[in-house]
């Protein structure tokens, strides 16, 4: 299947043609023009390398939306880590935007949790765009119950808009879904490491959020609000979405540089979706060095540290007797 | 993100007979013309049809605590620019303006206080500042509340009200949930009873996080409670909203709340569940004659 094109990629997509066509007429001529064609590739590589050198924080959300991006099963299947997928909440039904079960990575009994999106209307239909409903939040509450008891560490893959605004949520309670995975991802002794591979959908995200790390994608995004949401009540207009991207500060070297993730997977050149095999390689080879450091601390160690890790995060002015005193999240987080 | 905005109240000067010259408003569910003070007295609550109003942070700790036992904690805790926000208004002046508005440094107030026999760990947060948005101060007040609570032994008791995140602080805001979600696993683990009680609006962050996390939950009637919005839910889902969709009734009816308290019944409600969960020790016969002596 071709690569879809971005909006900014037009450039590329431009060469991309003419060396179409290049190809073509050499074959059609039966012309050697290999050379030409080398240097036209290179052309084409070094323009998209500087293309997305330079990418604004609303291209980077587009990367992250990019409809064939590795989502949460193509993760699962290139990691060839005898997925036993495990199903539904045991009180409603089985949400298909919440993937969940057993695995072994590099031979290492894990749990993992991620979020899916559909690649058609079909599959889109069925697991709701990744937005989740609560029994999948629920779904991965009882997946980590059981991480935490058999002693598995705990992986979870973050890609989505944010959870389901509908009716059935409300009734449902989808608040006390999140509200209680909050609470009890700080329960949990086992080590936990969250990745944000593509949309951080504010709580819709931060449902399955809390970790003894948080590492993200290079062109992933993680934000309190969607930008178009932002744009629509700050700017009463979301085609400022662009602005709205911008002032957030959502992207993964922002959120580094705040204390806020705690590593950037560099992704392939031109982003995951141009070659999910490498970008399913670095990011086990994060996770895979993440629980070996992890494995090392004690259980009350690793509880007392992810408190910590989450309780200095804000930024706020104290007045106090001395000179006034500003909080800031520190910007690496001791491990 | 103040999703919903404030009812515009009309405040109208009318001359009576029978009355000197004050303020007067109209009731926005029944439209009677109120005299404030009259409605003061009724602590906020429509004499006619019930409606409640959104009240103070003094209001409330006059309505729920002991007089003058009421000691507020990290009064002078306030939010920063941290994303020096590029937007139509900055934060700044949004932050400016409020504190002029409503004499309040942030969206909450917290501090220690009884309620009847109860010393209690006790938070106001007031949507008349920025919607009660949860910034980074409004989080680290309510877990400095809920862990000071915790090493004190203390109950909390909390009214909750919030239009949002704090979208000027970005994920940071979001953080916040988070944080007061795990002060409140130690709170819990220490056996202490945690009381929110969701006035109107309470919903996004504070709702999918500290608001639900109570072992009791009280809501005043008629609050709209819920994660997303209505107007955001029309929208994506294109979905008729249900009658009463997102009030306190439909949350108690679909069993996500306990009670559903008029605010008349709001502090002996407070105290019949605290009797309960964390009786206060009977005292011991030398400390009654000493109380008598
Ligand atoms: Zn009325």
């Amino acid at each position: 299947m071709p690569v879809s094109l971005l909006p900014f990629e037009k450039p590329v997509a431009e060469l991309e043609a003419k060396l179409d066509e290049l190809r073509r007429f050499s074959e059609a001529q039966d012309i050697d023009v290999s050379a030409e064609i080398q240097q036209m590739e290179a052309k084409i590589a070094e323009m998209r390398r500087r293309i997305y050198a330079e990418l604004t924080p609303w291209q980077i959300v587009q990367v992250a939306r990019h409809p064939q991006r590795p989502y949460t099963r193509d993760y699962l299947q290139l990691w060839k880590c005898d997925f036993v997928e495990l199903h539904g909440d045991r009180l409603y039904a089985d949400d298909a935007a919440i993937v969940g079960g057993l695995a072994r990575l590099n031979d290492h009994p894990v749990v993992i949790i991620g979020t899916q999106k559909g690649r058609d209307t079909k599959s889109n239909v069925e697991c709701n765009f990744g937005c989740a409903f609560p029994e999948g939040y629920r779904k991965a509450l009882r997946l980590m119950r059981l991480a935490d008891k058999f002693g598995l560490p705990i992986i979870t893959l973050i890609d989505t808009p944010g959870a389901y605004p509908g009716v059935q949520s409300e009734e449902r309670h989808i608040a006390e879904a999140i509200a209680v995975n909050l609470r009890e991802m700080f329960r949990f002794r086992v080590p936990i490491v969250v990745c944000v591979t593509g949309e951080g959908g504010s709580g819709g995200a931060l449902g399955i959020g809390v970790g003894d790390r948080v590492i993200i994608l290079q062109y992933a995004y993680y934000s309190v609000i969607s930008p178009e949401g932002c744009a629509a009540i700050l700017w009463k207009d979301r085609t400022y979405a662009d602005r709205a991207a911008q002032a957030l500060k959502l992207t993964a070297p922002d959120l580094l540089r705040a204390g806020l993730v705690d590593e950037v997977i560099p992704e392939p050149e031109g982003g995951a979706h141009r070659d999910p095999a490498q970008m399913a390689d670095r990011l086990k080879e994060a996770i895979l060095r993440h629980l070996r450091e992890l494995e090392k601390q004690t259980e009350a160690e690793r509880v007392a540290l992810r408190y910590a890790k989450f309780r200095r995060l804000g930024v706020y002015h104290e007045k106090t007797e001395g000179p006034a005193s500003q909080n800031m999240a520190s910007v690496r987080p001791s491990s | 993100m103040p999703i919903f905005r404030k009812k515009q109240y009309a405040v109208v000067k009318v001359r009576k007979r029978d009355m000197p010259d004050g303020l007067w408003l109209k009731c926005p569910a029944c439209e009677e013309v109120l005299y404030k003070k009259e409605l003061e007295s009724a602590l906020g609550v429509c004499p006619h049809c019930q409606y409640h109003f959104q009240i103070g942070r003094a209001e409330r700790i006059a309505q729920l605590t002991e007089p003058g036992t009421f000691e507020e904690w990290d009064a002078d805790l306030s939010s920063v620019d941290v994303l020096e926000f590029a937007g139509d208004s900055t934060y700044v002046t949004k932050l400016t303006e409020n504190i002029r508005k409503t004499g309040h440094r942030e969206a909450v107030t917290c501090g220690r206080a009884r309620i009847g026999p109860h010393a209690v760990g006790f938070g106001v947060m007031d949507f008349a500042f920025l919607g009660a948005s949860m910034g980074s101060v409004v989080g680290e007040k309510i877990t400095r509340l809920i862990e000071r609570s915790t090493q004190g032994g203390l109950p909390v008791v909390l009214i909750c009200a919030s239009g949002g995140a704090r979208m000027y602080e970005g994920m940071f805001s979001l953080m916040q949930m988070a944080k007061t979600s795990a002060a409140l696993a130690r709170h819990a683990d220490a056996r202490l009873p945690y009381i929110p009680v969701l006035t109107h609006p309470t919903t996004a962050g504070v709702m999918a996080s500290f608001a639900t996390l109570g072992d009791v939950i009280l809501a005043e009637p008629g609050a709209l409670i819920g994660f997303a919005g209505p107007r955001v839910i029309r929208e994506t889902t294109q979905q008729e909203l249900p009658e009463g969709f997102q009030r306190s009734e439909f949350l108690l009816r679909h069993g996500l709340i306990d009670i559903v308290v008029h605010r008349r019944n709001l502090k002996s409600t407070l105290v019949a569940l605290l009797d309960c969960l964390h009786p206060v020790p009977a005292p011991t016969p030398e400390a009654v004659v000493a109380a008598s002596a």
